[in-house]
């Protein structure tokens, strides 16, 4: 690890994994977890909060990567859509996401899959309208909500 | 982004000291939602973030009786809108957290931070522009786009209040606790914002290295009806259009005594002080609360481009009023 006197040690848990990282305190979180780390499945789009692209898990509960500096993770679990599934074993969400036509360009799926993740883990049976406000701070610009909504809503009825 | 150093508060008292020190370069970071944003648009410019999140027991939430509601600062909107007492007790407190933006923003974002959030102004966000809010120069939204601007107590710059939390804590008659350099003390909410004709680079009375530590919401009478409603153009999430915070203390069908608050129409939470005075003592009817609306809004002054929000502040107004006193129309 290079010496940087700008810099901090940065500790946290990625996927489960604990690691270190040397980060600049203007850093984000999600410049740490795409840049640095090159976990680049979370993206990045408006950078203001607006569009929920860089949606993450942060202590169980969404976040926008972009908002959060990287040093206000420190000793944080952090979950990505990188530690949600693999390509060979995906994750209930993800391929209820596929069999149910819900991904048009893909750009906003994986943060949309973390906002539908964390909502899971605190009301495994959301209604139709818990859904609709789990995911309210994503934006899908293909516009495909209707096929999210239902794929989310397959998945409680598992 | 300009370089700035990250501190870790040890202690309230540090957390002051560090503040205090320094001309106001160091800013206070809790949630970081709304301040990330404006370091982002780089017309604020710390050389220090002071972590208030370090500094335990400040996200607290208690009730008793006798003692009412105790909010740490750092509690988050979530964490608000998911507290049993405050859902029981102060219905209209947890609507409101409920209200603003996504679960993300909620997730990360702290009552203390949402009171003091900067205005959403199109011209104080951008960086190109020099506002009389940022630097003292002059109000773009006279001559320019002013949908979202106000139409009571403007001038001479034009914002509205952005925060949902805060009517709803001023109808419930909150109070803040604010500790800096020279001490601690409480101040009513109604004498926490700061207009813009007596300042217009300030939402409220805080001065470099003061924080809030505290909002303290008074125990409600058994039969006081709370409630929070809001317009927005994008339903899914937005700022308010125009919002109404209402409690109202009952006695059957009359309405001892109403508090009654406005988003989304002054530089401050609004107390409607107008409407109240026709409704207090009176049974709620749709007559009379259509003239307390009419009341609330006879001063309206709106620009070129604002002029819906007085039929629909007054909408919203009357709804409120009515869901809350439980009065179908």
């Amino acid at each position: 690890m290079t010496k940087d006197k700008n810099k901090t040690l940065l500790s946290m848990k990625v996927n489960g994994k604990p690691l270190e990282v040397m980060v600049n305190p203007t850093w984000t979180l999600l410049r740490v977890l795409r840049e640095e780390l090159r976990l680049t499945g979370t993206k990045k789009g408006c950078e203001q909060g607006d569009c929920g692209l860089c949606t993450v898990i942060l202590d169980g509960k969404a976040v926008n990567a972009c908002l959060v500096l990287a040093l206000q993770a420190e000793s944080k679990e952090i979950e990505t859509i990188e530690g949600l599934g693999k390509e060979d074993n995906l994750h209930p969400l993800q391929k209820s996401f596929i069999e149910n036509g819900a991904v048009q360009c893909g750009f906003c799926t994986p943060g949309i899959l973390m906002s539908a993740e964390a909502l899971l883990r605190k009301n495994p049976k959301p209604s139709v309208d818990e859904i609709r406000i789990g995911i309210s701070g994503n934006l899908c610009r293909c516009t495909g909500y209707s096929k999210i909504i239902k794929a989310i809503n397959a998945v409680t009825k598992k | 982004m300009k370089a700035f150093a990250y501190y870790n508060a040890k202690n309230l008292d540090d957390a002051i000291a560090v503040l205090s020190d320094g001309g106001g370069q160091s800013k206070a970071l809790a949630g970081g939602t709304d301040l990330l944003g404006e370091i982002k648009n780089r017309y604020v410019q710390p050389d220090r973030l002071v972590n208030l999140k370090s500094i335990r027991g400040l996200d607290k939430i208690s009730y008793s009786g006798s003692a009412g509601l105790k909010i740490g600062p750092l509690a988050t909107l979530t964490e608000i809108t998911q507290n049993k007492d405050i859902k029981q007790k102060y219905p209209g407190l947890a609507e409101a957290a409920e209200s603003v933006s996504s679960p993300q923003l909620r997730n990360m974002g702290t009552i203390g931070g949402n009171i003091c959030q900067r205005p959403r102004c199109w011209y104080y966000r951008g960086e190109e522009y020099p506002c009389i809010r940022k630097f003292g120069g002059t109000c773009f939204a006279v001559s320019g786009r002013n949908k979202y601007h106000c139409i009571l107590n403007g001038g001479p710059c034009f914002i509205v209040h952005p925060s949902d939390v805060a009517p709803m804590l001023m109808a419930y008659r909150a109070r803040l606790a604010v500790k800096g350099r020279s001490g601690e003390k409480e101040v009513a909410m109604d004498d926490f914002f700061v207009l813009p004709t007596d300042d217009s680079t300030k939402e409220n009375i805080l001065q470099a290295g003061e924080l809030i530590t505290g909002i303290n919401v008074p125990p409600q009478p058994p039969n006081m009806a709370g409630c929070y409603l809001k317009f927005k153009e994008r339903e899914s999430r937005d700022f308010a259009l125009v919002s109404a915070a209402v409690a109202l203390e009952l006695d059957g069908e009359a309405c001892r005594q109403a508090s009654i608050v406005l988003g989304g129409v002054s530089p401050v939470p609004h107390r409607a002080v107008e409407a109240e005075q026709i409704l207090n003592g009176k049974a709620i009817t749709g007559e009379l609360v259509e003239k307390a609306a009419d009341a609330a809004l006879a001063d309206a002054s709106p620009m070129d481009e604002n002029e819906y929000k007085i039929p629909l502040t007054k909408t919203i107004l009357k709804r409120a009023v009515l869901r809350a006193a439980g009065v179908g129309v």
